[in-house]
């Protein structure tokens, strides 16, 4: 039983079927690929499990609990992250801020009328904050604005911001979509770190085969929004059904 | 001090200060003078300073803050005056209960109209708040005044008649607002040599209270419910993927942007005992937009300040007519004087208006900040020609910063 549970999930869009007979099974602790080519329903996939949309048919577990017909915020008071395709962070606040956003969240619940005290008094989030700047190292930028830094800073920032909440499922989509080599680089070493240091659960959205094959240790191909096949990097690399999917049947 | 940094409470101290000595600063000219007219120290315009920057303090919070443009605070402040002036009817002249009556009826109206428009935001949240707003004003106006149930007086507008119950009236109170026996018209004039200042209860009791809700402000402002709606502001999707509810964070904004302008239109009943519809109209929640956009939307002075220069504008410039034009020409020939009071007359008087308009594209084209932001890029350049200056002199340059 993994904390991911996708079971006949579909959804139709006016005369689009965008996922039909999705079943899929994301094992706790563990980095799960979810890859496939364009329009294959990969970010439709990831929508369903966040509560941007709803899918017409099967359900959606987490740990347990169907996260169907809930808002995103209390989906993310379960215990999923997510990180968008462009990094989405408060670009009018200061770095530091941004990082202390999702601490209340994690300790103060979806809303709290905390409208006296001084938020820099706030001990317990400003060290919580400024210990996630640290370990993502980003401790000098703390007092810079979000929006005037780079690509490859933003989306360490956000990748910081939903880790501070220490989620249990980490939901990334395309993470290093638009980045240049360096970055991506930089990104997948970060993920690696993360993965590394255990106790989370990564659902990761590719296009980049070197970022996949990098992070993943179960990989699922999605095409014409049915999963395709399900199975370890090794055997993914090499298996005919994903060529044909990817590169069409002659090859 | 106050639970605040040392800028806050710099800030805060220099309001309180400036409030204070109102009475002197606004008049700056001697009475006999032909600059007197440029005085703003009379209580009635001082009362409305501080009450519209109560207004303009509270629709900040909502706007600068959330960055949601509601175009129908007038209500809150219309409702504001209503429950007031019924609290002087039916109960007494006090102004206490009539003040506190006032913000929790605009709380209560404004958690209703806040409910419903806040399911859309952007244009359609701003044209939702107007629909209310100008659906608040036919109410008032019209439809809630008929000889079977009168709640606003119509065109008139609602004020104390003599035959009224005033339940905890009694003789040896002040026919007129009061705040425990003290006339809210009580004034002491100061002659000293050609000057004259007036201290007026009434104002000092509207710069406490504003004193007070702007200290509230600058709390609020700092505090975590501060930067969540900053935080709304800058991006929602985000703060919905990390587990804020936003729905009820800007409904508290704007509730409490709503007691205050209630707190406001409860003052301005105060005093002066009467609460007309027009308070609700359009172009009155169109004025507070202007207030806090002209002071510099979300700085915490900025509406206070936009406040006072609108009620400025509206107060004194519209009274300079072409009888003082002439006198101020009056030392050039006769044809340049025509023509000068020719040229300046749209501007003044009864097209105050232009003026203002005039102004208000300058600021927002070369100062998008407001006046605050002009303070500052004054500040800057000064403090950079210090620097430059101190180089000079010691003849080393340090790395900027």
């Amino acid at each position: 039983m993994g904390i991911l549970e996708v079971k006949d999930v579909g959804i139709r869009f006016g005369g689009l079927q965008a996922l039909s007979n999705v079943n899929l099974s994301v094992a706790e602790n563990t980095v799960h690929a979810i890859i496939g080519p364009n329009g294959a329903g990969k970010s439709t996939l990831l929508n369903c499990f966040v509560g941007k949309l709803i899918p017409d048919t099967g359900s959606v577990m987490f740990d347990g609990q169907s996260v169907l017909g809930r808002a995103p915020y209390e989906i993310n008071q379960m215990g999923i992250s997510r990180v968008f395709q462009t990094p989405e962070i408060f670009g009018d606040l200061t770095v530091l801020e941004n990082m202390m956003i999702p601490c209340f969240a994690k300790r103060d619940g979806a809303f709290e009328l905390n409208a006296l005290p001084n938020m820099m008094k706030q001990k317990d989030i400003v060290e919580r904050a400024e210990q996630v700047l640290e370990e993502m190292n980003m401790a000098d930028k703390r007092h810079e604005h979000a929006a005037a830094m780079s690509r490859g800073d933003k989306r360490r920032l956000e990748i910081g911001m939903c880790l501070s909440q220490e989620p249990r499922l980490l939901l990334l989509d395309e993470p290093t979509a638009g980045m240049a080599r360096a970055d991506t680089n930089n990104t997948i070493d970060l993920l690696k770190e993360i993965r590394d240091r255990g106790n989370i659960t990564i659902a990761i959205i590719e296009h980049d085969m070197h970022v996949v094959f990098s992070l993943a240790e179960r990989i699922t191909v999605l095409a014409q929004g049915t999963p395709l096949v399900e199975d370890t990097p090794e055997n993914i690399k090499g298996h005919p059904k994903v060529r044909e999917a990817y590169l069409g049947e002659s090859a | 001090m106050f639970g605040l940094d040392k800028k806050d409470t710099t800030l805060l101290l220099v309001v309180a200060t400036l409030t204070i000595l109102a009475p002197f600063l606004l008049n700056p000219f001697p009475t006999a003078s032909g600059m007197a007219q440029f005085n703003a120290g009379y209580p009635d315009l001082m009362q409305r300073f501080v009450i519209f920057g109560i207004f303009a303090i509270g629709f900040n919070i909502l706007f600068g803050l959330t960055g949601y443009l509601s175009f129908g605070h007038a209500a809150f402040l219309g409702v504001g005056s209503y429950a007031a002036v019924w609290m002087f009817k039916l109960f007494t002249y006090n102004v206490i209960p009539a003040i506190i009556m006032a913000v929790i009826i605009a709380g209560i109206f404004s958690l209703l109209i806040g409910f419903i428009s806040l399911r859309r935001s952007g244009i359609y949240f701003s044209i939702l708040t107007l629909a209310f707003a100008q659906m608040s004003f036919a109410l008032a106006y019209s439809v809630l005044s008929n000889p079977k149930f009168n709640l606003t007086n119509g065109e008139t507008g609602l004020q104390v008649y003599a035959d009224d119950p005033q339940r905890f009236h009694h003789d040896g109170l002040p026919d007129l607002p009061h705040l425990f026996g003290l006339s809210m018209r009580s004034t002491y004039t100061m002659d000293v040599g050609a000057w004259s200042f007036d201290f007026n209860a009434g104002y000092y009791l509207c710069a406490a209270i504003m004193l007070g809700v702007f200290y509230l402000a600058v709390r609020i402002f700092r505090s975590p419910f501060g930067m969540m709606l900053r935080a709304v502001k800058s991006n929602q999707t985000r703060l919905n993927y990390t587990g804020l509810n936003t729905r009820p964070y800007t409904l508290a904004a704007f509730v409490i942007s709503g007691m205050y302008a209630g707190l406001a239109g409860g003052l301005l009943a105060a005093m002066d005992p009467l609460a007309g519809a027009e308070r609700m109209q359009w172009t009155a929640s169109g004025e507070v937009v202007l207030m806090t956009i002209l002071g510099g939307a979300g700085t915490l002075i900025g509406p206070i300040l936009g406040a006072g220069f609108i009620k400025y504008f509206e107060n004194i410039f519209s009274k300079i007519n072409d009888n003082v034009l002439h006198q101020w020409f009056s030392f050039m020939p006769d044809g340049i004087e025509n023509f000068m009071v020719f040229i300046v007359h749209p501007f003044v008087g009864k097209g105050w208006h232009l003026t203002l308009g005039i102004l208000f594209m300058l600021v927002v084209i070369f100062l998008p900040g407001g006046l605050v932001d002009g303070g500052q890029r004054i500040g800057k350049w000064l403090r950079s020609r210090r620097g430059q200056k101190e180089d000079k002199t010691s003849g080393t340059t340090t790395p900027a910063e």
